[in-house]
């Protein structure tokens, strides 16, 4: 892989208001020669998400369900998130986290973690995702490679979700048995991210959009995006989001990647949503994302209502979660005052299994072996 | 009609896996409709003990297990893998995956050779995945693979045999059993496959994907045995015309 290259130089080449105009210019007959490209190119995604394709939905969702199935047969994958710590040095508009909202603050011990980890191993769970504010001094990298040794044991695969790092530091990570890293660009509109996020490390949004470059050089075998859908139109966004993706996949070929869909909840400090996007839309961009892109993990959590998560696991979702804490400590202790923000899918992942099986469709708890990444000792 | 491989006599030449079925009992079906005797796991699907929810269902006694190293990228991932799938499911037989690319799960042919080479040196009785590659099915024969298992097409893609001429070239020159894996989508491609004279198909999504699982199963089944019965009792030769005359040779009538 050459590491000359950054998705900056794509990104660069890409102008915002031409690519609105772009996807909200398309017509019929362009959705239609989408739907029958036997392989989809970025202007066919851009067809797929336009408002021209709202009437094919159905016909998306039929053929996202046939290539969903074909590829990741009647399996879905399961996971739960793990908050090891609600710190945070950044200010961002719409999250609970913020530096400038009133939340106590808690970062997981040793035997917090322990007593988190005892209790989704015992719900099942072998896949998990760490997740944290930004905190560097306090949760850096020698707090996530303790985190990591600690929960090794439990799990057969660990995840992040936590403040972007730099690539000699995600490489100690993955040579400590780090899966994937989860790191969403929020929003592409660089104008409107720096607007939301005003102070804090992350308000460096050439360095936050670099992230995957970084993860990609250092070897980690999955890469998760994303956007942030309410700060942004969502349409636009999207489309940057899947030109980072093609990118992606090109230049770092040994790599999977997932995309996920968080759709702003409420939460304490919570921002006014510039753009909303309904069930409706949602639907149309899980289907898009599918017909242009067969391999892609589609990720989705429990932000989502009960009766859309039913749903769409026959659409193209292909990984869930469920029974999440978004507060540290929540599993053993809940506690509401510090949490990032409320889930809305609120079902035991027992009642939520049980959904899924009547489906026709395998819950998928372990898919991943420490054998694949303990090669080094 | 058996099929001598390693150390075992196979009688079903259709070889499965585990991988996309909507519930673990409705795999045990149609794993037993199709009447194979060699499964494919994925390692990293199944937690390491034999009550395993997936390792239960395949216990039958004519069933043996051909764990595979699916989700290593190099020779030296497999190759950890490999062993502690030999302590884990008790077998030294192992179904060689290197595909290091996750969107069309291309084999790496240079690793997996790398991989095949220690492996076979550390006793692993090694059925290696790979491309359609009549070079490189030999140089894993000279390092001492039991078997090869050249695609069809790219895994899951039901496409069929879209290598026909390599595989040809394959099984023409192959001293150790050629399996054909990945690709094949519909009975028609299983029997087309044994036609041809593969020792034996892999198939899993075309069966664990169907409407009907066990039903499908017996259909492949039923469909490698007339392929094998149809190689066996040697196909007549295709003719596109009748052979009326011999305009270049007939003079040798009226000399």
């Amino acid at each position: 892989m050459r590491s000359d290259r950054s998705f900056l130089d794509v990104f660069e080449q890409l102008d915002w208001e031409t690519t609105k105009q772009s996807i909200y210019g398309k017509t019929e007959a362009d959705v239609r020669r989408a739907l029958s490209n036997p392989v989809r190119t970025l202007e066919d995604f851009k067809a797929l998400i336009s408002p021209a394709a709202a009437p094919f939905l159905e016909e998306m969702a039929q053929k996202s369900h046939e290539l969903t199935l074909q590829r990741f047969g009647k399996t879905i994958n399961m996971y739960i998130p793990l908050y090891l710590s609600n710190e945070c040095q950044n200010i961002c508009t719409y999250c609970g986290f913020s530096l400038d909202v009133d939340i106590a603050r808690k970062t997981l011990s040793d035997a917090e973690i322990h007593a988190e980890a005892r209790i989704v191993k015992e719900k099942g769970y072998d896949h998990l995702l760490l997740v944290t504010g930004e905190a560097n001094k306090t949760v850096g990298l020698p707090y996530f490679r303790n985190a990591i040794r600690l929960l090794k044991p439990y799990f057969s695969q660990l995840s992040m979700e936590v403040q972007p790092l730099d690539e000699a530091e995600y490489k100690t990570l993955v040579d400590d048995g780090l899966y994937a890293v989860l790191v969403y660009q929020e929003t592409y509109h660089k104008a409107d991210y720096k607007l939301h996020h005003p102070k804090g490390k992350k308000s460096n949004f050439n360095y936050r959009l670099d992230t995957p470059d970084r993860l990609g050089r250092a070897g980690v075998h999955k890469i998760g995006l994303g956007v942030l859908f309410g700060l942004e139109d969502w349409r636009t966004d999207t489309f940057f989001c899947a030109a980072h993706l093609d990118y992606l996949e090109k230049t770092y070929w040994k790599t999977k990647y997932a995309v996920s869909f968080p759709r702003l909840r409420p939460c304490a400090g919570g921002v006014e949503l510039k753009s909303v996007m309904t069930d409706r839309d949602l639907v149309q961009l899980i289907c898009a994302y599918r017909l242009f892109n067969q391999e892609v993990e589609l990720s989705m959590s429990t932000r989502e209502s009960a009766v859309f998560r039913d749903h769409v696991i026959q659409l193209g979702i292909t990984s869930i979660s469920a029974e999440s804490k978004t507060d540290p400590g929540g599993y053993a202790s809940p506690n509401e005052n510090l949490e990032q923000f409320e889930i809305d899918d609120t079902r035991s992942t027992e009642d939520f299994t049980e959904v899924i099986r009547s489906k026709g469709y395998e819950p998928v708890f372990k898919d991943w072996d420490w054998a694949l990444t303990h090669h080094a000792e | 009609m058996s099929l001598q491989l390693g150390d075992k006599t196979f009688t079903s030449r259709l070889f499965t896996g585990t991988g996309k079925f909507s519930a673990n009992e409705v795999m045990e079906q149609a794993l037993l409709a199709s009447g194979s005797e060699l499964i494919t796991v994925a390692l990293k699907r199944v937690r390491h003990t034999l009550d395993d929810d997936i390792l239960r269902h395949v216990q039958h006694p004519h069933q043996h297990l051909l764990p595979n190293t699916s989700g290593a990228r190099t020779a030296k991932e497999a190759v950890f893998a490999a062993q502690l799938s030999r302590e884990a499911f008790q077998t030294n037989w192992l179904k060689l995956e290197i595909h290091p690319d996750p969107k069309y799960l291309m084999p790496d042919p240079i690793e997996t050779l790398l991989a095949a080479e220690e492996l076979v040196k550390e006793g692993f009785i090694v059925l290696p995945y790979i491309h359609a590659d009549p070079v490189l099915c030999k140089r894993l024969e000279d390092v001492g693979v039991a078997a090869v298992m050249p695609l069809g097409a790219a895994i899951g893609s039901n496409q069929g045999l879209q290598t026909k001429a390599f595989l040809r070239m394959i099984i023409e020159q192959s001293s150790v059993p050629v399996v054909v894996d990945a690709g094949i989508g519909a009975p028609s491609h299983a029997a087309e496959a044994m036609e041809m004279g593969a020792d034996a198909v892999l198939v899993n999504t075309a069966i664990a994907v169907s409407g009907d699982p066990v039903g499908m199963a017996r259909a492949f089944k039923m469909a490698v045995e007339a392929g094998r019965l149809a190689y066996e009792s040697t196909l007549a030769a295709p003719q596109t015309s009748a052979i009326a005359s011999s305009p270049l040779t007939g003079f040798l009538n009226e000399i």
